[in-house]
C-alpha cells in the first residue's frame, strides 16, 4: 500500500484515501476551436507513460477532496514529492538528487 | 526438432526419457534480419510463426530483455472469450478463438485449449441490461453467447451463492460456451518451439535499448544489450514497455502502463467446472488442471512499471470470491504476482503500421490480451509482411486516436478483460 502526503491536510496517509488521476500538467489550450486534430489527439490521448519519474495528479477523495500534483518514481513506486494544484513543476534533477 | 506424437512419447519413454532434443536452439544474434520482432511473448512470437508459415519470411529475430513467456503471457489468467460488443472487436477476438480450436494440431504442441466455458455474472440492473444488449449484438455477429437465468448460473456453476441476501446478489449472468482456458506457457513454448524449426532466432535476456532510423527516417535496426543488429524491418510487441520502446523511434503512444495482478490458491480436488468473471466487483475465477483456484483481479489505480501492485486490490478481490463462493472462504492462496498492461483510451488494442517506414507495433491489450494472442500475431504478422493492414486489423489502428474513430469497449464493458 501506497503511503501518499497530502499537501493540503500535511499528513501522510495510506492509498486507499486517495484517488489517481493521470499525468500532471496537461494543459487545455486557451482557444479549444483552434486546436488542429493533432493537437486534441496529443491533449486527450497521448501520455508520457515514464517509467523513472512522473509526475502526476492524486486526489485526496476520502480526506479534503482536493487535487494535488506528485512526483513519483513508477519503478519504484517511491514518491519524491507531492505539490499543490497551481505550484510549478519542481525541478527533478534537484528532487532526484537530494532524495536520500 | 522432434516431431511430439504417441509414437515419439512411446519411443522415449522406452529410452527414460533420456534422449528428447530441445525445443529451441540457444543462439546468438546475427548481424542482420529482415524482420527483427521486440518482445518474446505469445504475440511475438506467434506473430513470427504466421511470418514463417504464411508468409515465407524466415530471417527473423525475436528478441526478449528476460526469458521468452516471462511476460504477461506467463503472468496472466488465461480467460478466453470474443464475446466483445462492437463488431471490429467481436471480428478480431472471434478470428482468435477459430485459431485457438486447433492451434495445439497446428503447432504440434498441446497449448491444453479447454472450452469449458466463460459466465460473465450480473449483479444489478445496469449489468442485466448492457450483457443483454452484448448478447444480442455478438449473435447478429454471429458470435456465440447466451442469457441465463441466476438459477441456470447454478446449475452451470454449482460453487456459486444465488442467495437474494448476498452481498453481490447474482440476477443472471452471460454464457459464452465456446469460451475458456489455455495454457499460457504452452502457448508462448508451442510459438517458439515451431517459429525455431523454421529458422527464426530466439534471442533471449537480451535488452532492445533503442531503435535506431536512418537519416531519411525508416527504421535500420535496434541496439540491445548485444549490440546494434540491423533490420529491414521491427516490429514492437513489448505490451506494458512497449511506449518505452517506441519512444526512442520518436513515436509517442495513447497508452499507461498499470500492474495487474492474479493470485493461485493451494491445489484441491475438481471442483469448479468454468470460468467466472465478476466486471463489477473485479473478481475472475477458475480452477488450473493442477487444481489451484486462479483468480484474477482489477488494476491498481496508479500507473507503474514495479510488477507488483498493491495489497488492497487483492484483499478486495479475494473478499468478493468468498462472498460469491462462500464454499472458498477457507481456502489458502499459495502465491501472487502482478504484471504490466498497457491500457489504451478506449480499451480496444492498437495493431498498426507507425509514422516511421518499416516499424509496426502491436500494444494495447491491456488486461485482456492472451485471448486474442493467436488472431493478434496472425494478422499483425500481415500487417509485417505485407506492410498493408489485414481486413480484420484495419480498425485498429494508431490513426484512430486522431481521427477520432475509436471502438470504445471502454464505454461499453467498463473493463477491458
Ligand atoms: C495478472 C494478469 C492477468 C491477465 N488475465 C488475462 C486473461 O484472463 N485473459 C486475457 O485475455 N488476458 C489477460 N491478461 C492480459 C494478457 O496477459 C496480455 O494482454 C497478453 O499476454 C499480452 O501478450 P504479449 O505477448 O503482447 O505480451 P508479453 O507476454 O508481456 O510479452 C512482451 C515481452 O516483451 C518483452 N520486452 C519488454 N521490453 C523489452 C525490451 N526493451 N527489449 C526486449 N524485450 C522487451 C517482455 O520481457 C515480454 O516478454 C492478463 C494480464 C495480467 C498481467
Ligand atoms: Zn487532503
Amino acid at each position: 500500500m501506497l503511503l501518499i502526503h497530502c499537501p493540503y491536510c500535511d499528513d501522510t496517509l495510506p492509498e486507499l484515501e486517495f484517488a489517481y488521476a493521470g499525468q500532471a500538467h496537461v494543459v487545455r489550450a486557451p482557444l479549444p476551436a483552434t486546436q488542429s486534430d493533432a493537437e486534441w489527439e496529443e491533449f486527450l490521448f497521448i501520455r508520457d507513460n515514464a517509467r523513472g519519474p512522473h509526475f502526476e495528479r492524486w486526489r485526496h477523495i476520502h480526506g479534503c477532496g482536493r487535487f494535488f500534483n506528485a512526483v513519483r518514481d513508477t519503478v519504484s513506486d517511491r514518491f519524491y514529492t507531492t505539490y499543490k494544484a497551481g505550484a510549478p513543476r519542481p525541478d527533478l534533477a534537484s528532487l532526484i538528487g537530494e532524495a536520500p | 526438432m522432434t516431431h511430439f506424437s504417441a509414437l515419439s512419447l512411446v519411443k522415449n519413454a522406452l529410452s527414460g526419457h533420456k534422449n528428447w532434443t530441445e525445443q529451441w536452439p540457444e543462439v546468438e544474434p546475427k548481424a542482420e534480419y529482415d524482420v527483427i520482432i521486440v518482445g518474446a511473448g505469445g504475440h511475438g512470437l506467434g506473430a513470427a510463426h504466421y511470418l514463417a508459415k504464411e508468409h515465407g519470411i524466415t530471417n527473423i529475430a525475436v528478441i526478449d530483455k528476460g526469458w521468452l513467456g516471462g511476460g504477461n503471457t506467463g503472468r496472466n489468467t488465461t480467460i478466453i472469450r470474443s464475446n466483445y460488443l462492437y463488431d471490429e472487436s467481436a471480428r478480431l477476438y472471434d478470428h482468435a478463438v477459430d485459431l485457438w480450436q486447433d492451434l495445439s494440431q497446428d503447432l504440434n504442441y498441446n497449448v491444453m485449449y479447454s472450452n469449458r466455458g466463460v459466465l460473465m455474472l450480473a449483479h444489478n440492473v445496469h449489468d442485466v441490461q448492457s450483457f443483454k444488449r452484448h448478447v444480442h449484438a455478438n449473435r447478429l455477429n454471429g458470435v456465440d453467447n447466451r442469457w441465463l437465468t441466476k438459477e441456470e448460473c447454478k446449475d452451470y456453476c454449482p460453487p456459486l451463492s444465488i442467495s437474494p441476501d448476498a452481498r453481490y446478489p447474482v440476477l443472471g449472468g452471460a454464457l459464452q460456451k465456446r469460451a475458456g482456458t489455455a495454457r499460457h506457457d504452452a502457448v508462448a513454448w508451442g510459438y517458439a518451439r515451431s517459429a525455431a524449426a523454421r529458422g527464426v532466432d530466439i534471442i533471449q535476456n537480451c535488452a532492445v535499448t533503442a531503435i535506431r532510423r536512418h537519416p531519411d527516417g525508416s527504421v535500420a535496426g535496434v541496439e540491445t544489450a548485444k549490440g546494434f543488429i540491423k533490420a529491414k524491418k521491427v516490429a514492437v510487441s513489448a505490451a506494458g514497455h512497449t511506449s518505452v520502446v517506441m519512444q526512442t523511434a520518436d513515436v509517442r503512444l495513447p497508452l499507461e502502463s498499470y500492474p495487474l495482478q492474479a493470485l493461485v490458491s493451494e491445489p484441491v480436488k475438481p471442483v469448479f467446472p468454468c470460468v467466472v468473471m465478476s466486471n463489477a466487483v473485479h473478481a475472475y475465477i477458475s480452477q488450473s488442471d493442477k487444481g489451484e483456484l486462479v483468480i484474477g483481479s482489477g488494476t491498481d489505480q496508479y500507473t507503474s512499471y514495479s510488477q507488483r501492485g498493491g495489497l488492497p486490490l487483492i484483499e478486495h478481490t479475494v473478499a468478493a470470491i468468498c462472498e460469491i463462493f462462500p464454499m472458498f472462504n477457507r481456502m489458502r492462496m499459495l502465491r501472487k504476482w502482478g504484471g504490466i498492461v498497457d491500457v489504451t483510451p478506449d480499451r480496444s488494442a492498437i495493431i498498426s503500421k507507425t509514422p516511421v517506414e518499416g516499424l509496426y507495433v502491436n500494444c494495447g491489450w491491456g488486461t485482456g490480451g492472451f485471448k486474442a494472442t493467436p488472431g493478434a500475431a496472425h494478422t499483425f504478422a500481415w500487417t509485417i509482411a505485407k506492410n498493408a493492414p489485414h481486413p480484420i486489423n484495419a480498425p485498429f489502428t494508431l490513426e484512430r486516436f486522431r481521427t477520432g474513430r475509436l471502438i470504445d469497449e471502454a464505454a461499453a464493458a467498463a473493463v477491458a478483460h
